[in-house]
């Protein structure tokens, strides 16, 4: 039933990409007492507060160097976008919107809400990950296959 | 200072496991998604990977009232599922389908210099402004 991609199958780089996400929140949470979020650290930034601006302004430069640095001394992984403009402005907006709202996305509900079981993130991954599910069948198989 | 340190040293081992886990690729995270199509599970490591992780460190953080560094353990204390978070995760799940990006991979795929990623992580933005406006004349209210 399940037609698995095998040759675009990567699990040892996905499980060792894993761990090192996974460090990150261990690194966060244990040194500086937050959870590390993206989709909070980056809207926290739009009502900002005291004492709250430099350290996400720290961590979204620690992501943005991430490639940089990558690329100073590799050539980067693919990153293939085929999402047209408009899609891609749906698309943001949806995302930015709903993970304020559900306060969070992969990172803060996915990796560290899972990683301290809270039943909370747990139903906002399973939500979140439907409604990826749903949409993609949608597009690739009802819309592209009609 | 340290805990500026710690957040851009952080924020730098995530942007590094998201490049090398393949989740800052959108075709790789849509052919996850489409499970109905030629589906890839490597995506289900990259998070089986990271909880594996994050279990013993959560495990160790709520057993403290202060963290290693002497911040205080900021845990979230919602256990609530509400509308908000139901019609949040969905729109969020519905972007997250369209486009292949959610808010990390975005970002790093934006420091690559990718031009897709530009116009999703404006819109993005712009989507969480928005969100603050709507808040902001709620609690007016």
């Amino acid at each position: 039933m399940i037609d698995v991609a095998w040759d675009n199958f990567t699990p040892w780089s996905a499980l060792a990409g894993g761990i090192i996400i996974g460090l990150s929140a261990a690194a966060f949470i244990l040194l500086n007492g937050r959870i590390a979020g993206i989709s909070g650290i980056l809207g926290g930034l739009l009502a900002p507060q005291k004492q709250d601006v430099l350290w996400r302004v720290a961590f979204l430069a620690g992501m943005f160097a991430a490639p940089l640095i990558w690329m100073a001394l590799a050539d980067l992984p693919p990153i293939e976008i085929k999402a047209g403009y408009p899609a891609l402005i749906v698309a943001g907006l949806l995302v930015g919107i709903g993970t304020r709202y559900g306060s969070g996305c992969t990172s803060g509900h996915g990796v560290c809400g899972l990683s301290r079981l809270s039943a909370r993130s747990l139903f906002a991954t399973l939500t979140f990950m439907a409604a990826g599910f749903i949409t993609v069948y949608i597009i690739r198989h009802l819309i592209a296959g009609a | 200072m340290k805990f500026k340190l710690a957040s851009f040293g952080a924020g730098l081992l995530f942007g590094l496991g998201l490049l090398i886990s393949g989740m800052a690729n959108p075709e790789k995270v849509l052919g996850f998604l489409d499970i109905a199509g030629q589906w890839d599970p490597s995506l289900a490591f990259v998070m089986g990977g990271a909880i594996l992780v994050g279990l013993f460190a959560f495990t160790v953080a709520k057993k403290r009232t202060v963290s290693f560094l002497g911040f205080d353990m900021r845990l979230p204390a919602s256990d609530r599922l509400d509308k908000r978070l139901v019609v949040g995760s969905v729109m969020f799940g519905a972007g997250w389908g369209l486009a292949g990006f959610c808010p990390g991979p975005g970002l790093v795929a934006l420091g690559a210099g990718e031009a897709g990623a530009l116009v999703f992580v404006v819109a993005m933005v712009a989507g969480m402004g928005l969100f603050e406006v709507i808040e902001k004349n709620r609690v007016a209210k």
